[in-house]
């Protein structure tokens, strides 16, 4: 006669299904983890629900409405989408946005980067200069509107004198339709100094010791930038690529304050007439919120397939050390 | 599942139902004015920081609705921030902002009260006001607001600047056409490929109107139903004053020299000569005045090419009570006493002695009540000694008796943006004259057309 002893807990045999009572007891323990989770994340949440996905659902709404921001908005199905097809600021202010974007994005990002790299190499002083490149962020966004008409002014702007030091005679960047893009992208680089402090943060968490191998293999500095710094910094330049790219087809108060934000009969230079800046006075100054709320739902969906193409494109560029 | 689907997709429709309600501006309009006031603060949108001349007549109007008071608002008037007020239910009690910027928009909404029964109930004398002011503000025969100041445009001119070339101001104040042609190549100066000097700054888009009207064309017709934006008229009108852009080296140079002047200080345009002569609203004499007040300014009224009279266009501030004000009756009070012809004078006697007492000439007061205007003039303005200032009051003075108006529209900024695009097009050369004035007038004409039926189909 043969014993056999059976390991376990005491008192469960091996096999035995747990009871619905324990089973019971483990799943509350989740749902209490969950409620506790949730009741954490419910101040965000609740401004989420309230702040962005109501006012989406209503925008939405009103998009399809003819609204004049004072009586009841009145259904008028797709009406204002194809009111968009044949209003000639459309394509104007959608160009005028693209070409903005197409500039100021990599710019910005090639800037912030060099920046962020003298940073990271700087050995003395480093607290001042963050700072330094940091404070012109702080600057609100209309004051550095009006920075942009004095500082760009064909006659008397610090640029053009600048430019003038070298013989060349700058352009009319602030009344010139071709000119004032270039310029608010030069402008624009003003506020790089947030970017450059997170891609700063990227290259210090760069491991030393791949450096070390590289130089080892007989690397110079320029291919350690490309096939180290860069492979592991990609992730955060391909979060601030987005950001940037969203924020670039959203611009708005620099060019508003510039050439929009005075006297209904002033001048207004239709270079820099962006997207945003026509959907805003179409709210506000020609009370057609329903049309407004259409023209946000189609940038919406522009930046939503842009984002889209960049996130697919990422896959083969962008490198995350967790990944096999 | 199905149900708890139904039931979400029917709280979503009711909030927005409840939302859109709430959206809505009430009926309003049967408001009651005059009588006993009861102790309430009033709020306002777009008075903010007034000068003497605005904190005198703050003082007696806040004075005359006690135990009411008005509580001071912050900024320029935003409509924004209005509509958002008004969506939530709350809309000021008062708001006070260029007429011609909202009035007919905001009265074909049923935004803002008809004020007929508040100028009866408080006696406002209709016949102290200038005609073409209180016609910017009377929509569809009911009076929308009540006009506060009234400003021209003057031709300011180098005297200096025009003497050296031979000139006269009657060779640059728009009276003749070809003569200004011939003045505007005497007086610019370029040196080193840029402008140095502007000849005539025709000030377009700004001024685009008084161009117009010289030439005997209109932008709208005086009932505002129809655009006139395409017309030969308003056609040679904007080739003649891009014409003078043009004959300056073009609009890009001008409008850079202009804003690299020092505008409000004692490098302007005419201290330091680089300006030889532009149309400019009346109130910069005083910028000039206390800044320099010694510059060779040449001062005349805008003269008409077709009429050879002076002309000015009317534009200025303007009060008005929103529908849903709480206190419309006390903000009657208010308005009224705010525009009466003793609280003008009560402020300009504040300003003539605080001037007095500085040295400097007092210039005058430019406001929509033309008995106000009289009797400052008559009680305030004397010689100064100075001939350039006293020619320049005068000439303030007599442009005040021609003005002429843009009628409140249904849509009127989608019909100012329609005629300044046309302009802003031309001036940056992405259009000829010819084509950017049709789509314009396109523009335009569908801005009203859909402006005057929104207002029918909410009749």
């Amino acid at each position: 006669m043969s014993v056999s002893t059976i390991e376990g807990v005491p008192g469960v045999s091996p096999g035995t299904p747990v009871s619905p009572e324990k089973r019971r007891l483990r799943l509350t323990t989740k749902r209490r983890n969950l409620i506790a989770a949730m009741l954490f994340i419910s101040p965000w949440l609740f401004g989420f629900l309230v702040f962005t996905v109501w006012p989406m659902i209503y925008s939405f709404y009103l998009s399809l409405t003819n609204f004049d921001n004072i009586n009841a908005p009145r259904f008028v199905g797709l009406e204002n989408y194809q009111r968009m097809m044949e209003d000639p600021r459309i394509p104007r202010t959608l160009s005028n946005t693209f070409q903005f974007a197409i500039m100021s994005v990599p710019l910005s990002l090639i800037v912030a980067l060099l920046l962020a790299l003298l940073l990271h190499k700087a050995t003395m002083g480093t607290g001042f200069f963050r700072t330094t490149f940091f404070l012109p962020r702080m600057t609100p966004p209309v004051a550095v509107g009006v920075l942009f008409l004095l500082l760009f002014n064909g006659h008397q702007g610090l640029i053009n004198q600048l430019l003038g030091l070298f013989g060349v005679n700058g352009p009319n960047w602030t009344v010139d339709p071709f000119w004032v893009r270039p310029g608010l992208v030069l402008m624009s680089l003003w506020t790089v100094g947030g970017t450059s402090l997170i891609l700063l943060a990227a290259l210090k968490d760069v491991p030393k010791e791949l450096y070390e191998s590289a130089r080892v293999d007989g690397a110079g500095a320029l291919r350690q930038f490309w096939s180290v710094t860069l492979p592991l910094i990609s992730p955060q330049i391909f979060f601030v690529f987005i950001v940037n790219t969203i924020g670039a087809l959203q611009t708005f108060s620099e060019a508003y304050t510039a050439f929009f934000g005075g006297g209904a009969d002033a001048f207004r230079n239709e270079g820099a007439l962006f997207y945003s800046i026509h959907l805003f006075e179409m709210a506000f100054r020609n009370f057609r919120m329903g049309y407004a709320s259409a023209m946000a739902w189609v940038l919406f969906v522009i930046i939503m397939i842009i984002t889209g193409i960049q996130w697919a494109v990422s896959k083969r560029m962008v490198f995350y050390s967790g990944d096999s | 599942m199905r149900n708890r689907k139904t039931t979400l997709i029917g709280a979503v429709a009711m909030g927005i139902l409840l939302l859109g309600a709430c959206a809505q501006g009430t009926d309003g309009g049967d408001a009651e004015f005059g009588g006993d006031l009861e102790a309430a603060e009033l709020t306002l949108m777009g008075f903010s920081d007034p000068d003497e001349i605005g904190q005198t007549r703050w003082d007696i109007a806040d004075a005359a609705i006690y135990p009411a008071h008005v509580r001071p608002s912050e900024g320029g008037f935003d409509i924004q921030a209005f509509l958002a007020a008004n969506s939530a239910g709350n809309p000021p009690d008062l708001i006070y902002f260029n007429r011609g910027d909202f009035i007919g928009t905001l009265a074909s909404l049923g935004a803002i009260m008809p004020l007929d029964a508040c100028i009866a109930a408080e006696g406002i004398n209709l016949d102290d006001f200038n005609q073409a002011a209180l016609a910017q503000v009377t929509f569809n025969e009911q009076i929308f607001g009540v006009p506060e100041f009234n400003q021209v445009q003057l031709t300011m001119a180098n005297g200096d600047l025009l003497a050296a070339a031979g000139l006269t101001l009657n060779d640059v104040n728009g009276s003749d056409w070809e003569r200004m042609t011939v003045a505007n190549e005497a007086l610019h100066v370029v040196e080193g490929g840029r402008l140095a000097v502007i000849g005539i700054d025709s000030r377009i888009p700004e001024h685009f109107p008084l161009w117009v009207v010289s030439n005997g064309g209109q932008l709208v017709s005086d009932d505002g139903r129809t655009a006139m934006i395409d017309t030969p008229e308003v056609l040679e009108a904007l080739e003649f004053a891009l014409s003078l852009m043009d004959g300056n080296n073009g609009f890009a140079d001008v409008m850079s020299l202009r804003d690299a002047a020092d505008f409000w200080g004692e490098g302007n345009q005419f201290a330091t000569n680089a300006m030889g002569a532009f149309t400019m609203e009346q109130w910069y004499m005083n910028v000039l005045m206390g800044a320099t007040p010694d510059i060779p300014l040449a001062v005349s009224p805008f003269m008409s090419r077709q009429t050879g009279q002076p002309i000015a266009f009317s534009t200025g501030s303007s009060w008005a009570i929103p529908v849903g004000a709480e206190n419309p009756a006390a903000a009657c009070r208010f308005i009224a006493n705010m525009v009466e012809v003793d609280s003008w004078m009560a402020a300009a006697q504040v300003r003539a002695d605080r001037i007095a007492g500085e040295g400097g000439v007092f210039t005058g007061l430019l406001t929509a009540n033309t008995t106000a205007d009289r009797a400052i003039r008559d009680a305030f303005i004397v010689p100064s000694g100075s001939a350039v200032w006293d020619s320049a009051i005068a000439a303030m003075y007599t442009a005040a008796d021609h003005h002429f108006f843009m009628p409140p529209l249904p849509a009127d900024q989608e019909f100012r943006q329609a005629w300044v695009d046309s302009v802003n097009r031309v001036l940056q050369g992405t259009m000829t004259a010819r084509d950017s004035l049709a789509q314009g007038q396109a523009e335009a004409q569908r801005a009203l057309d859909e402006g005057w039926a929104r207002m029918e189909d909410r009749d």
